[in-house]
């Protein structure tokens, strides 16, 4: 039942989640900037997306923690950190540098690659080449070993 | 406010919530696209198969809104090809320093009521909005 939990309920929530950003119009670039331009013709739709995702994700989460484990999975994974560090601030900040300069965020920049667009084929290059940079540099944060078991409740 | 979409906006959102609550609730994964991608790039992340998995799915909806007859626009990107790098180059070198993303930490994080994404978030909400009023507003006049 292996390919249950590791290929068809991941893309499951790929499509599920492809489908809200789609809807959303959040994978246009041009309707996130309208978001972000708060001194221009200020579009919230953004805020509404995120309202919507979070009250459907918080009441989900806490019903998920009740369980000891996932359905499909022998355990949860989450990060381990709690306190906020100059790693988290400052790269935040850069984050929100490039995704304010033309609006894009690595879930609309991948689902957008489908429609092979040039900008959009360059963009993902250049974001995986930041990640790899990154992970490269701080070789002893790979995802796998920040991510452990943690289910605080039990 | 003219181009405001509330209804299609909040269906939108709550998809994407339910998505990362059946990833949570199935797999005990977190949907946070830049910590998903970067682990199918890391050499060393052994688990790829749900990584490929669920990014395959969040490509396969432009396709398949396509052939039902809602084809995806290509974005318009309005900036310069060395904008676009530049940008590509801060989105993931900022997530992975920061350890997430819009989705990671504005939604997974925040639902989890993680202090860390809460201020992660307010973090790049702000300086994105000043990299839109300084690009669009000073220097774009």
């Amino acid at each position: 039942m292996e390919v249950i939990s590791r290929i068809i309920a991941p893309l499951l929530c790929g499509l599920i989640f492809g489908t809200g950003l789609l809807v959303s119009g959040m994978v246009q670039p041009t309707k996130v900037l309208a978001f972000l331009d708060i001194f221009g013709a200020w579009d919230p739709s953004l805020a509404v997306v995120m309202a919507a995702a979070l009250a459907v994700a918080t009441p989900g989460f806490m019903l998920a923690r009740r369980r000891a484990r996932p359905v499909l999975a022998g355990q949860y994974f989450l990060p381990v950190k709690s306190d906020i560090d100059a790693p988290l601030v400052l790269g935040a900040g850069l984050f929100g540098i490039g995704w304010g300069l033309v609006g894009l965020c690595p879930g609309p920049a991948l689902e957008s690659l489908a429609t092979l667009s040039p900008g959009l084929v360059v963009f993902v290059v250049a974001m995986a080449s930041g990640m790899i940079l990154h992970d490269t540099w701080q070789p002893s944060r790979p995802p796998l070993q920040r991510q452990v078991q943690v289910n605080p409740d039990r | 406010m003219a181009n405001f979409t509330p209804v299609s906006a909040a269906i939108g959102g709550a998809l994407i919530g339910l998505s990362a609550v059946l990833l949570m609730l199935l797999t005990g994964r977190i949907a946070g696209i830049s910590g998903i991608f970067a682990g199918l790039l890391n050499i060393r992340s052994e688990d790829k198969a749900w990584r490929i998995a669920f990014i395959a799915g969040l490509m396969l909806v432009p396709v398949i809104a396509g052939w039902i007859g809602y084809g995806m626009a290509p974005p318009r990107l309005p900036a310069s090809w060395a904008v676009i790098v530049v940008a590509g180059l801060l989105v993931g070198f900022g997530a992975r320093l920061g350890g997430g993303c819009t989705s990671g930490h504005g939604i997974c994080g925040i639902g989890r009521l993680s202090v860390r994404s809460i201020a992660a978030t307010i973090v790049f909400m702000v300086t994105a909005v000043i990299t839109v009023a300084v690009t669009r507003h000073i220097l774009g006049g």
